[in-house]
């Protein structure tokens, strides 16, 4: 009851038709045989204390109008049959946040230079406080967000989420799936150790196999015809600045598609039919009096 | 009177002279752009210039190390007598400056052979860098072969491939004789032939239309004349 009491009015569930307060507006019955006793100065302070979060959340509120927006998108319809496999999404945006959060904590102790790029990681692993659990977390989450993506990629897809008017989400997706394995790539090489060396190696030289114009490309990729010194700061600046900054402005876009598109049901679920012939025969009525 | 006179403002009220239409409406005779199109046209040409100004060094920041060559660099190996015609000595030298020894790269060593027909007096440099992805292949002796780990590439002695899933023959290093030392220069790809060409990076075929398909960088070294 108390906690119901925080949420700004505007923010509030509205209610389901039919189910408002009935009695608005009229006073009690015994309002002047019984006045109500004044509230003390201490009952007043606490209502106002109570009040607080709501006062502060309405002043953001008259200076934003966020609530309208908020509320259109918590409280949107989703549509019957919505099940587990709807939370992919959320799930592989879940998992995106948790990489840039430990990201930022492994940025802060990690020297992207081919001479000390493996001592920072080793540093982080065995020196600093909770350092392996965090890298632990950055390293096993990326295969987490990968795994998420595809499966995202295959619930969309076997449901038919991705036809009209949802195609144009679609390829923001498939750009977002890119991004994520370039994330995934670029990472790879940070630790900078054996297997990190030679999987990058690997990888440049795969992009380097593609007609014409490949050469070029892991030209690009290593800065240089060997993989150099700034390989490695190159790789570390795509997989921190440049990728995070696309992905984040594309999940936008994609989440503003959904919330304004709505999701779809599971292709298992028919339309309804419509249960009663009462608004059917009610609009025929007033017509020719056909019954349905 | 008619609403639809009023909000004429009287331009076409019956009975006053007409005023000339401007054609195209807006624009004063003989103009070819009104004043808000020249500006418009002005403040948009401004923008993209301020943009061009700041994206076009970025993107050539980016791009310019696929222009770039290094320098030439050679690096002795060791003395003459150090190598023989019917096996390999593995040698380690510095490719890349800079980087300490993720700079460094493996060859394998030995004089030219008049068997398998080649020039008498030089040195033959293998890079031991798969043709396939670029994996450190070995020179199995027992074998006469360089095997790679990573997906089973051979070679025979020469580096030319003979199974597995590599597209050319490994590398090789140019080689020169200053003071008595053997001295390792740029590397430099080979045909199936063993014709020389400019390095291409692992994966990339080499020879006939594959020179097109897999163009030569400005980051690579001319081949050997052979």
């Amino acid at each position: 009851m108390k906690l119901d009491s925080l949420i700004p009015a505007p923010l509030r569930k509205p209610a389901k038709p039919g189910e408002g307060n009935g009695n608005r507006g009229s006073a009690p019955a015994d309002l002047k045989t019984a006045p109500p006793e004044r509230p003390s100065d201490a009952k007043k302070l606490a209502d106002r204390a109570v009040e607080a979060p709501v006062d502060v959340l309405a002043w953001v509120d008259q200076r934003t109008a966020a609530s309208g927006f908020l509320t259109g998108m918590l409280f949107r319809k989703v549509p019957k049959g919505t099940n587990w496999f709807y939370t992919l999404g959320s799930a592989t945006m879940i998992a995106f946040v948790s990489q840039a959060i430990t990201g930022v904590f492994l940025a802060m102790f990690y020297t992207p230079s081919t001479t000390q790029a493996y001592h920072s990681i080793s540093h982080i692993n065995n020196e600093v406080f909770l350092g392996q659990l965090v890298h632990g977390m950055h390293k096993w989450g990326s295969s987490v967000m990968v795994i998420l993506v595809f499966l995202h990629l295959g619930r969309t897809f076997f449901f038919g989420a991705y036809k009209y008017p949802r195609e144009l989400n679609w390829v923001i997706g498939v750009v977002l799936l890119i991004l994520t394995m370039t994330m995934a790539f670029t990472g790879y090489l940070l630790p900078f150790d054996q297997r990190s060396f030679w999987a990058s190696v690997v990888g440049i030289n795969i992009n380097g196999t593609g007609p014409v114009l490949g050469p070029y490309l892991s030209d690009f990729l290593r800065a240089g015809p060997e993989l150099g010194a700034t390989t490695l700061s190159r790789f570390y600046a795509i997989h921190m600045l440049l990728v995070p900054g696309a992905i984040v402005a594309l999940i936008g876009a994609h989440l503003y598609l959904v919330v304004k598109l709505g999701t779809t049901a599971p292709p298992w679920l028919k339309a309804d039919k419509p249960k009663v012939a009462a608004p059917v025969s009610r609009l025929n009525a007033s017509s020719n009096g056909a019954d349905g | 009177m008619s609403d639809g006179a009023d909000k004429q403002n009287g331009a076409e009220a019956a009975g006053r002279p007409e005023r000339p239409q401007p054609q195209p409406p807006g624009y004063f005779e003989g103009e070819s752009m009104t004043r808000r199109r020249a500006f418009e046209g002005a403040v948009h040409g401004l923008g993209g210039l301020a943009v061009a100004a700041i994206a076009l060094p970025a993107v050539g920041f980016a791009v310019a190390p696929i222009f770039h060559r290094g320098k030439e660099r050679w690096e002795a190996v060791g003395p003459t007598g150090d190598f023989v015609e019917d096996t390999y000595r593995q040698v380690v030298f510095t490719e890349t400056e800079g980087i300490g020894d993720a700079g460094k790269t493996t060859a394998y060593v030995r004089r030219s052979s008049k068997q398998l027909g080649e020039e008498p007096g030089q040195f033959v440099a293998v890079s031991n860098r798969c043709a396939h992805l670029g994996c450190p292949v070995r020179f199995v002796e027992a074998a006469g072969n360089f095997i790679c780990p990573c997906h089973g590439g051979v070679y025979d002695f020469q580096g030319k491939r003979i199974g597995g899933p590599p597209v050319r023959p490994l590398d090789h290093f140019q080689t020169r004789v200053r003071n008595g030392q053997v001295e390792l220069g740029p590397r430099y790809s080979v045909t199936s032939q063993l014709e020389p060409v400019r390095a291409r990076d692992p994966g990339e075929f080499t020879g006939g239309i594959w020179e097109y398909l897999y163009p030569p960088r400005p980051s690579t070294f001319p081949p050997p004349s052979s």
